[in-house]
């Protein structure tokens, strides 16, 4: 069972310091384990630290406790990191949410894909950078007439693809994608997920995705983590979790998801979430197999 | 009711350097007091270029080259900059999309809020104005506002800065109100609070409002009647019932099945094959065809009018013709256990 473990993550916790006397606990002792060939989903409202343990996993922050096991390393020791750095650059590979910003607009779309394999002297396996980067952007739908454009010639989709496609050119084992689709549109969203589903089921690709549209989660995940101000509230497995909530926040957030249908949307009440039984310490308890709940503890 | 906004065959075209972009193309529709209307698109599709040409807030590249605007019987098309500033906020105001960027972050929420007031009505005295902007905090559901008013942007969420923009487009009693995507750069539980306050808002004050989405899911919530845009074209109109339970055109079908909730387990998703067209040279016949999995020969020769299905339900589909031979709706027609 160890072995199918891929991602490793023990009471990680992160604080940010604001100033000299405030420090903000954006991440608090929070632990999960991702399988190999899952899509694991964390869920939650902006600032519950989705994208904190997503930069934590990929080493772009320092976590102040806890440690992150990668494939049995532990990526926060140093000494750990450096014996395994090779594998460790080219088996993570992250997904930012804002394609705009995350790819070069003086790179065409080839060198973008190509760079990753030229900073870790990867031999190209179809001969040259630009045979690969083709490969790669046949791979994610798009032909070779985009490998000459420049990243602010394509649309949100398509630079969301090459985003995509460059992570790939590693053939990572974990993808971390943080909000991939939330600057998208319905329709290129729809292109994306099913892009996700088709890289996971045909080629195992394990993915710790980050959203805060829990309709796509429930489509897209296996598993899924609710967050909340640093903490797990609820962890289950996405069918689990949606036909038998059991926080109250969790409660909240899938009130909250539109649905396409003006009669029993305007009917609906909206769940609200005051915060209360979160503020002191407690712990996860199993409900049932695999279904972690947050419990307060007595006081 | 009276008819608020009246918006006939409006074609609006930028000149760029690559030619002339024809951002939207012979848009007519009308907006009856208290009402709100949703135009839902892709990007791209000129639901924004939309608002702002009513508001006349389009850049100098932007002319309106057809067409009419009325407010309140009024033909508008022709004001000049002076005049619309008189309407600019006592008739109409805007939401924009996102509320990071639209306030200043160097003045504090309450004197953004003030500032607005004040810009209608310069002789208001100080306690009237803190009186009225502790009052405008509340409509929008930002409580304690003597003590909020002093804070800065940064100091809020995303939620409530999204509300302040609303306080402060709210602040001279607008008519109308657009909102341009407001949900869009928020969270899906602050998303159903900000659509229920604008529902709430509409319905306290009267106003009605313009929201602009791109996504039919978060329309259903707040919207009475939805209009749907596609290439710059108003392809299809109706009430809200009307365009979620019986949809007529193919493309506010694709909208539809490609939503995450409309999926069934295992199945992939739905997506529109294909991109819009670029509006420089736009197709001759129907803009749509060339994405449409049923599209008829007639579509790539000729654009289809507006067929009437119901007195408010209209759509541009040449499979609406009399001619056209019976397809079944992929979605629509009581698919929902109605």
């Amino acid at each position: 069972m160890a072995d199918d473990i891929l991602l490793s993550v023990r009471h990680l916790t992160h604080c940010f310091r604001l100033s000299k006397r405030q420090v903000l606990r954006a991440v608090d002792g929070i632990s999960f384990d991702v399988q190999r060939g899952e899509i694991f989903g964390l869920v939650g409202e902006s600032g519950s630290g989705k994208s904190t343990v997503a930069r934590c996993v990929m080493n772009i922050l320092r976590p102040t406790q806890g440690e992150i096991l990668f494939n049995g390393v532990n990526v926060c020791d140093a000494a750990q990191r450096r014996a395994n750095k090779k594998m460790l650059q080219t088996q993570r590979q992250i997904i930012f949410q804002d394609s705009a910003s995350s790819l070069n607009p003086r790179m065409t779309a080839a060198e973008i894909i190509a760079e990753p394999m030229q900073i870790n002297h990867i031999t190209t396996p179809r001969g040259s950078c630009r045979a690969e980067a083709e490969f790669q952007l046949h791979y994610v739908g798009m032909d070779a007439s985009y490998l000459d454009k420049y990243p602010p010639e394509l649309s949100g989709g398509m630079r969301q693809r090459v985003a995509i496609a460059r992570a790939l050119s590693m053939e990572p084992e974990l993808l971390v994608a943080d909000e991939p689709i939330a600057s998208l549109d319905v329709s290129i969203q729809a292109q994306i997920i099913n892009l996700f589903k088709h890289l996971q089921e045909e080629h195992g690709f394990t993915f710790l995705f980050i959203a805060h549209d829990l309709a796509v989660v429930r489509y897209l995940c296996d598993r899924a983590a609710v967050l909340y101000h640093g903490k797990i509230v609820e962890l289950a497995p996405t069918a689990e979790l949606f036909s038998n909530p059991c926080h109250p926040y969790t409660k909240a957030l899938l009130s909250a998801i539109p649905i396409p249908d003006p009669r029993k949307e305007r009917a609906r009440p909206l769940v609200k979430f005051d915060g209360k039984g979160l503020r002191g310490e407690g712990r996860l308890e199993e409900v049932s197999a695999g279904h972690l709940v947050w419990k307060e503890a007595e006081t | 009711m009276a008819k608020l906004l009246e918006v006939k065959n409006l074609s609006v075209s930028f000149m760029t350097g690559y030619g002339e972009v024809q951002a939207v193309r012979d848009v007519s529709f009308s907006l009856e007091e208290g009402e709100v209307l949703a135009v839902v698109g892709e990007s791209g599709c000129g639901k924004s270029v939309l608002c702002r040409s009513i508001m006349k807030l389009l850049p100098g590249s932007a002319s309106i080259k057809n067409g009419q605007i009325l407010l309140d019987g009024a033909d508008i098309t022709r004001y000049r900059e002076r005049d619309m500033q008189r309407l600019r906020g006592r008739m109409f105001s805007m939401i924009f999309q996102d509320p990071m960027t639209a306030l200043n972050p160097t003045l504090t929420i309450g004197r953004q809020i003030a500032e607005a007031v004040q810009a209608h009505e310069p002789k208001i005295s100080k306690t009237a104005l803190q009186k009225r902007v502790a009052e405008l905090m509340t409509l929008v559901g930002i409580d304690q506002p003597e003590a909020r008013a002093g804070l800065y942007p940064h100091n809020f969420s995303g939620g409530m800065r999204q509300r302040s923009v609303m306080a402060i487009a709210l602040a001279s009693n607008p008519r109308l109100l657009f909102a341009d995507e407001p949900t869009t750069a928020l969270d899906v539980t602050i998303q159903a609070q900000i659509l229920d306050l604008l529902r709430e808002i509409q319905q306290k004050l009267g106003t009605a409002a313009v929201l602009v989405s791109h996504d039919l899911g978060v329309v259903a919530r707040a919207a009475d009647r939805v209009a749907v845009m596609y290439a710059g074209k108003i392809v299809e109109i109706g009430t809200a019932e009307e365009i979620f339970y019986e949809p007529r055109h193919p493309y506010t079908w694709g909208l539809l099945r490609a939503l995450p909730s409309f999926a069934k387990d295992g199945e992939p998703l739905y997506t529109i094959p294909g991109m819009p067209p670029t509006l420089i040279n736009p197709p001759r016949g129907d803009a749509f065809a060339e994405r449409n999995e049923y599209a008829l020969a007639v579509d790539y020769e000729e654009m289809p009018p507006m067929f009437r299905i119901t007195d408010t339900h209209f759509a541009a589909t040449w499979l609406l013709d009399e001619r056209a031979p019976e397809i079944v709706p992929p979605v629509g027609g009581g698919w929902n256990g109605r």
